[in-house]
């Protein structure tokens, strides 16, 4: 990596936290504690314990393969649909635990939203992908339902693009705006954690930038996690960042001290491009 | 290093040899099906009338109809789509989206699987045994048709003919009841079901002149015989021999058909949708709903109008349930006797006389063209309905 990128990226990070918040250590929304997971006989997360701090956005970077997306599925439970997965530890939101039995899967995916990285907004009107959601969890009236959507809408930044063609087909929407609307009829039902699986890998440069403000824009009411492959866009972005490597959680801290200070050696290889 | 190349004239003569082989052996197929049409139009066109599609199958080759094998035909149709669409979707959807993750039970889950796939090789006409022992006679569980255990809307008669020649009936509360013995003054019934009264005529009385007299009256010794008459509601167990049983024989022959061509339709939807279902708390139930089935649902009516057209041109096992008869009402209950286009034909072809050859060629164009509709109908749908999915 050329050395004025390095210092661009250690620049961004300075810039990311918010200057007029205050400076106490946030509350956590997330909590794992000696979290481990397998497929079968591969043991994909070996011991993790962190805390996601509420109303913050956590970036987990590593190569392909390291389980930073196994462990942001496992927050919501997407995993289950996987026969082979099962995970063992602790992991709670706000104090509830997600991985045991008595947790309803429902219920915790209405709190944890989810947004994948290809867009996948349903074939159906952009008005029916955001009232989808809605409509599944809420016994709400017409009126109500045109009020959350505009809401949800408002909140992606997507209204202005799209409010004279509400009814049109999702699937004519740019990529961009398709992932738009993914956050916004994942806001809709009303969720307190998203999670992001490369939200933007699949995007080209403004698109990313559009959704990138977003994500800044909506770290005010909501505590977000992030995977990405992208260093930039994780110190542009996030509060805090993962590093992860074969399972393991390597270093944790804020996205500043990641990128100017990280303690660990393998951490700095693989921020500074050096890894492999 | 010395070249070794294959000329390029040689290649591209070898394209060419290639592709009009490919030509010439596709429009072998098509020119074989254009040849069986043109025999069939030119052998069965002459008979083909209106009274052909309206008339009944008559000794008579120059009078005789295909009206109730059409109407036997579409009555089978409806049934057996309306038993075998929902069971097939039904099945295709728990086997595609609600696969188990206990072992045991995915063990067991490949296994019916294979048998779905191994029951749409199987020939029709095992399914008509099938049918037999399982619709027609219930195992003998049931009694028999002469003598069911179950019976609905069936009323029974007592039917008089009298000198001359007319039909009085009186209706009957119990089968079982001894018969009736006329009573003067006492309400009977034409055949067309006129409500009269009945005038008993003494032993030593002639016979009325008077038309309207002589259709209401009967001497003492008149004897009833007792008739059943069905309702359309008519019901038993076990079916028999009837359009029921026929329809479900051929629900048995074509469920394979629909529940693969629905799993493929299912398997087509990209599982990215039901991954944004499920991540906005949708139950599998509502995942399946409101996004899988509907982005399906095209697929899932075209495998059913193939099946459709699989189930009106089925022969062999509705042989085994309705046989060989001499019908010529269209069915009027779910247990009534019934032919079906296919079995017309197949009587009329067996036929040593070329006239009802050629009826019989008549009754393939008729039913050549409710296939050919079917398939139109499909590929219309097919363009019309398909969506993209992302």
């Amino acid at each position: 990596m050329p050395p004025q990128m390095a210092e661009t990226l250690k620049t961004l990070a300075n810039a990311a936290p918010d200057a007029e918040e205050s400076q106490e250590p946030p509350k956590a929304a997330v909590r794992m504690v000696g979290l481990n997971s397998w497929y079968g006989d591969f043991h994909a997360l070996k011991d993790i314990s962190l805390e996601l701090p509420e109303n913050r956005i956590s970036a987990f970077i590593g190569p392909s393969g390291c389980g930073k997306s196994t462990l942001l599925r496992w927050i919501n439970r997407m995993n289950d649909a996987i026969p082979s997965a099962r995970a063992e530890g602790t992991l709670e939101i706000h104090g509830k635990s997600v991985l045991g039995p008595a947790t309803d899967v429902v219920g915790l995916r209405r709190k944890v939203g989810i947004v994948f990285q290809k867009p996948n907004p349903f074939p159906k009107s952009i008005f029916d992908n955001v009232a989808f959601g809605v409509r599944l969890h809420l016994k709400a009236s017409k009126s109500e339902v045109d009020e959350i959507v505009e809401w949800a809408l408002h909140r992606a930044a997507l209204w202005d693009e799209v409010k004279d063609r509400l009814h049109d087909s999702a699937l004519g929407l740019s990529g961009g705006q398709q992932q738009r609307l993914c956050i916004a009829r994942a806001i809709a039902v009303g969720p307190e954690v998203l999670l992001m699986d490369e939200p933007c890998s699949a995007l080209d440069p403004r698109s990313t930038a559009a959704v990138e403000d977003l994500m800044l824009e909506l770290r005010k009411s909501y505590s977000i996690a992030i995977v990405t492959h992208n260093m930039q866009q994780a110190s542009r972005v996030s509060d805090y960042t993962a590093y992860m490597f074969m399972g393991n959680l390597v270093e944790f801290g804020t996205t500043a001290d990641i990128f100017e200070r990280p303690q660990r050696q393998e951490t700095e290889d693989y921020i500074t491009g050096r890894f492999g | 290093m010395a070249e070794r190349r294959v000329p390029l004239a040689k290649r591209h003569r070898k394209d060419r040899i290639f592709r009009r082989g490919c030509q010439i052996i596709a429009s072998m197929s098509a020119g074989i099906l254009a040849i069986l049409l043109i025999a069939i139009v030119f052998e069965g066109v002459g008979a083909l009338n209106a009274n052909f599609l309206s008339g009944a199958p008559d000794p008579d080759p120059a009078v005789a109809g295909m009206f109730p094998a059409i109407m036997g035909s579409l009555w089978l149709l409806v049934l057996t789509m309306l038993v075998a669409l929902p069971l097939g979707v039904a099945a295709a959807i728990v086997l595609e989206e609600f696969r188990p993750k206990h072992k045991v039970l995915r063990k067991a889950h490949a296994f019916i699987q294979l048998n779905i796939t191994n029951l749409s090789g199987v020939p029709s006409v095992v399914f008509g045994i099938l049918g037999l022992t399982v619709f027609v006679s219930m195992f003998g569980l049931f009694g028999n048709e002469r003598d069911p255990l179950l019976e609905t809307g069936a009323t029974y008669v007592d039917q008089f003919y009298n000198q001359g020649d007319f039909i009085i009936e009186v209706p009957i509360d119990d089968p079982m009841a001894p018969e009736t013995v006329p009573v003067d003054g006492m309400t009977i019934y034409t055949y067309e079901g006129t409500a009269m009264e009945l005038n008993l005529l003494g032993d030593d009385d002639d016979w009325p002149e008077d038309e309207e007299i002589a259709m209401r009256s009967l001497y003492s010794w008149d004897l009833p015989g007792r008739n059943k008459e069905r309702n359309w509601w008519y019901f038993r167990l076990p079916f028999g021999r009837g359009v029921l049983a026929g329809a479900l024989t051929l629900m048995l022959v074509i469920l394979p058909i629909i529940i693969i061509s629905s799993q493929e339709a299912l398997r087509a939807v990209p599982s990215s949708l039901r991954q944004a279902s499920l991540g906005l708390g949708a139950t599998p139930w509502q995942t399946v709903r409101r996004v899988t089935l509907p982005a399906a649902f095209p697929g899932i009516l075209t495998g059913a109008i193939i099946a459709m057209s699989r189930a009106i041109g089925e022969a062999a096992p509705l042989l085994m349930i309705a046989g060989i008869v001499f019908i010529t009402r269209a069915p009027s209950n779910l247990m009534d006797d019934f032919t079906a286009m296919p079995l017309q034909i197949y009587n009329w072809a067996g036929r040593p006389q070329k006239e009802f050859h050629d009826l019989a060629a008549s009754g393939i164009i008729v039913l050549l063209t409710a296939l050919l509709l079917f398939n139109a109908i499909a590929v219309f749908l097919r363009q019309k309905l398909q969506k993209p999915l992302s």
